[in-house]
């Protein structure tokens, strides 16, 4: 038996996860750094709220999951993408930890960490990925042992979008900046015409923050429309656009199971938009709740497992971060198809 | 002339012997066989996830778009599927069956031992005619918008020489940036669908470069475009 302890910290979240070789989830915690309505977080803060929460969340793992650090076989952390200071001090409480307890560490990419969670937990074999998050938007497919990226956005991604836009109405960010504009929407009744932007597989959001905050600032528009319109025009239109690039990468890739990974992915409406684009195909869809789909501490254990079954390790020497880190730049030793 | 008038009314194609060939994001892609003569019907349907005033300004835009720039392509020697009929109320357009495959297909079929060998002189005469005829395409100020290798046919009576289809996405604009962005959406979906096609991306711009003098500004702009997409990537 394999049990592999990993820690994900590559923006405002932290997560310590324990799983089993057999995909078991033993413990699963994690603690979000929060700030203040109106305000993003910050790398430097970000960075001393992982620090000081790290070590208390590994105690609590192990209790949580009964079990001792000689039971742990090894370390998976993310090396990136991500934010800088955030993701070094995780790295090195794990180089710590590994001297520690003397056990060995795998680096994981955060994005093939998502989309296998998104496999193990759902059981989908072989589908195109939608991977929705607030540093990411790509539609993902694997073949010839590489997740191929066929679409992505030129711009911002969507959960920066979505947050960014939070901002400007002034929303908390607890639990989520998403999840308030998700709640606000569905009290929103009319369509705002905001700028619609699909480039073949390709998104853009740049434009339509812009053309939304101007809306948002302009007392005038807001005598027509409410907030709860602006969250649900922005989420109507912003969700279409991957819904439909998400298609026409099933349609050239010939696949007939979509996947949505990520923090954006737990939106009921986007899930509800796929499920409806995916029964107008015969199609199949997967969904994750926020446990497994807002970044986690299980999805990096379960990466890391993949990659250290095969006996697969980095040496401590090598156990660096880096902010960019490309999802089809891994070598996929564990899939065979 | 009654058959015409006929599938104005009817809602189901397969009623009428058409034969279902794609469904794509946008539209299904039937198959008929017209008075001996092989058509192609494109319709665009409902697409129950989107709000339905999103659904039918971006429906009736692109396919107003998918007619003008076929015209456009066609006036201007650019081989694209030749316009027999259009019917807004039913969003379906009907034009030529091109007899031939898709690029990709044709990649598949002839790149060997999973693309360890993709150089062969057909598949570099194919690559070098696809970035001339994009050049051509922008220097009529049009972007395709959604260029992939399965949009570009290989017409099998000209010795597999090609047919630009599903423009759709397209729209008119001067603007190197806007060239760019199509040429990136290309390489995007050249190199994730075809592994180990770097070279034969390369060969495309070679040509695109060859075929214009306006093509410099359009590849330096390119350069932009990449580096804005892999910086991007920030966090999860
Ligand atoms: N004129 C044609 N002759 C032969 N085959 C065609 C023709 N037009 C389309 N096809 C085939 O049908 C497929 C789908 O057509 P097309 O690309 O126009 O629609 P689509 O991809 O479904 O559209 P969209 O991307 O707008 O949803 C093509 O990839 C091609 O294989
Ligand atoms: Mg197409």
């Amino acid at each position: 038996m394999v049990i592999v302890m990993g820690f994900e910290g590559s923006a405002n979240k932290l997560g310590i996860g324990i799983v089993k070789d057999d995909g078991t989830i033993l413990s699963n915690i994690r603690h979000t750094y929060i700030t203040p309505p109106g305000e993003g977080f910050l790398p430097k803060d970000t960075a001393e709220h992982h620090r000081s929460w790290i070590i208390s969340l590994v105690k609590r793992s192990l209790t949580e999951s009964g079990l001792t650090h000689k039971d742990i076989d090894c370390l998976a952390y993310t090396k990136g993408p991500g934010m800088g200071p955030p993701l070094r001090s995780v790295a090195v409480t794990v180089r710590m930890l590994s001297q520690l307890w003397k056990k060995p560490i795998v680096a994981v990419n955060h994005c093939i960490a998502h989309i296998e969670m998104g496999r193990l937990i759902t059981g989908a074999k072989n589908p195109t990925v939608l991977y929705v998050s607030g540093g990411n938007t790509q539609v993902i497919s694997y073949s010839l042992k590489k997740y191929r990226i066929f679409g992505e956005t030129i711009d911002i991604a969507v959960g920066n979008c979505l947050d960014r836009f939070a901002r400007v109405i002034n929303i908390p960010n607890d639990p989520s900046p998403g999840y308030n504009i998700e709640q606000l929407a569905k009290k929103g009744k009319n369509l705002v015409e905001l700028p619609y932007v699909t480039k073949g597989m390709d998104v853009s959001f740049g434009g339509i923050l812009s053309n939304i905050e101007s809306i948002a600032k302009n007392p005038v528009r807001l005598k027509e429309y409410t907030v709860e319109d602006l969250c649900y025009s922005l989420q109507e239109t912003v969700f279409s656009m991957l819904v439909e690039t998400a298609e026409r990468a099933m349609a050239h890739c010939g696949q007939t199971e979509i996947l949505a990974v990520g923090g954006v992915g737990c939106n009921e409406r986007l899930q509800q938009m796929i499920n409806q684009m995916v029964s107008q195909r015969n199609g199949q869809s997967f969904a994750i709740d926020e446990r497994y789909c807002i970044d986690n501490g299980a999805m990096i254990a379960w990466a890391g497992y993949l990659i250290f079954k095969n006996n697969i390790t980095t040496p401590l020497c090598e156990t660096s971060t880096t902010q960019r880190f490309r999802t089809d730049q891994v070598e996929v030793t564990w899939r065979d198809d | 002339m009654s058959d015409l008038v006929k599938m104005e009314g009817i809602t189901d194609l397969t009623k009428i012997g058409a034969e279902l060939i794609s469904q794509g994001a946008e539209a299904k892609t039937f198959k008929l066989n017209y008075f001996g003569m092989e058509c192609i019907i494109k319709e665009r349907f409902v697409k129950t996830y989107r709000h339905p005033t999103l659904d039918s300004k971006i429906s009736n835009k692109r396919i107003l778009q998918e007619i003008r720039s076929l015209n456009k392509c066609k006036k201007n020697g650019i081989d694209v599927p030749g316009l027999l009929f259009v019917d807004i109320v039913q969003t379906r357009i009907m034009m030529e069956f091109v007899n031939g495959i898709t690029v990709k297909q044709f990649l598949y079929n002839n790149c060997e031992n999973n693309y360890q060998n993709t150089q062969t002189p057909e598949i570099i005469r194919i690559c070098r005619e696809i970035g001339q005829q994009v050049c051509k395409i922008h220097d009529l100020n049009l972007i395709h918008g959604d260029l992939t290798t399965s949009n570009i046919l290989l017409r099998t009576s000209t010795n597999n020489s090609t047919v630009f289809i599903d423009f759709g996405l397209s729209y008119t604009s001067t603007l190197a940036e806007d060239k760019a962005v199509d040429l990136y959406v290309l390489e995007r979906a050249f190199i994730s669908t075809h592994p180990n096609s770097e070279s034969l991306f390369n060969e495309i711009l070679q040509s695109y470069k060859d075929s214009s003098k306006n093509s410099p500004s359009v590849i330096n702009r390119l350069d932009q475009v990449r580096l804005r997409g892999r910086k991007k990537l920030a966090f999860g």
